[in-house]
């Protein structure tokens, strides 16, 4: 009854916060409300029991993209709002086409926490029963992400090094010197 | 935000605080939630608040990037080192059995380390792309 009432109540607030971001015309409001729609997420995932998936939400969603996207904010000047110069209805059509077709999809989704689903059947046991004996690390995301799935999370870190990589190719400001002295001028 | 005497000695004290939060996150991802991944990002924040209050330039004397760039591929090379480690020692690629005595102290020294890993790459690369964007001049 408590769950489901906390639910409602973040679900209620990620729509206000998302139709708040909608209607919002100062993009630094916006960015701040994408911040707290992240914290409301992170929120739902703690009542779903995913309390690492919830921890990287807060952090990430919540904290680095927010401090992200407000220095890009800083970079590019705050446009006015362009009225757009296509009617609405075409936008608006595929919108509500592509929301029914989800909607849709969702009826064939298995309930939340369902055990009899296929993948909750294929290697989860072996993970839930043996996981403490084979590793011993009493945290079983820890487990899978680090041990069984240790190749999945080496691809993972190696996407995070390309997106540096990648970063820097397009905004680096080329070899600093010693630290302290301006940078050359070469962007 | 220069002269903010408030911010400055607020951001004084919490540094600290998030630096050994963000370790904690770290060492004890086998125990609770966290991991790498959490530890990287919430340590990279210490030093983004830093650089928010005491300046970009200050800041990237503290932690200049040409240590970042060091530091991401060392994570990534730590990582990878655990495999080639664990294949060298006789097993299968990323099985930390073999890293010590018993198999449930080498996965847990397995785990350990490239947990490190994770947390050193996503530390430097979360740094390096706030650097990236707040260090750009403004058009």
């Amino acid at each position: 009854m408590t769950d489901t009432l906390i639910d409602i109540t973040l679900l209620a607030f990620l729509a206000i916060s998302a139709i708040g971001i909608m209607r919002m015309h100062s993009l630094f409001a916006a960015i701040m409300l994408f911040g707290i729609f992240s914290l409301f997420s992170a929120g739902l995932f703690v009542v779903m029991d995913a309390a690492d998936v919830a921890f990287t939400e807060a952090a990430v969603g919540a904290g680095i993209s927010t401090v992200l996207m407000l220095a890009t904010l800083a970079l590019v000047k705050d446009h006015d709002e362009k009225r757009p110069s296509h009617s609405p209805w075409i936008p608006l059509a595929v919108v509500m086409i592509t929301g029914a077709a989800l909607v849709y999809g969702t009826l064939d989704i298995p309930t939340f926490g369902d055990p009899d689903t296929p993948s909750q059947q294929h290697v989860a046991p072996r993970y839930i029963e043996q996981g403490q004996a084979e590793t011993g690390v009493p945290n079983l995301v820890t487990a899978v992400l680090a041990s069984y799935r240790g190749y999945d999370t080496l691809g993972e870190v190696t996407v995070i090094f390309t997106a540096g990589i990648g970063v820097l190719l397009l905004l680096g400001r080329g070899r600093k010197g010693k630290g302290n002295s301006p940078d050359r001028d070469e962007t | 935000m220069k002269h903010s005497l408030i911010l400055k000695i607020v951001a004084k004290f919490l540094i600290p605080v998030i630096v050994l939060f963000a370790l904690y996150v770290q060492f004890h991802g086998d125990y609770g939630p966290g991991g790498g991944f959490q530890a990287g990002v919430i340590f990279s924040v210490a030093f983004i608040l830093y650089a928010i209050v005491y300046g970009i330039e200050t800041a990237e004397q503290v932690i200049p990037s040409g240590v970042l760039r060091v530091l991401a591929s060392l994570g990534v090379l730590i990582y990878a080192g655990t495999g080639f480690a664990t294949l060298l020692l006789g097993g299968n690629f990323l099985d930390y059995d073999v890293l010590a005595e018993q198999p449930t102290a080498g996965q847990h020294l397995g785990i350990l380390v490239i947990e490190l890993g994770v947390g050193i790459t996503v530390s430097a690369v979360m740094l390096t792309i706030f650097f990236a964007f707040a260090g750009r001049e403004r058009p």
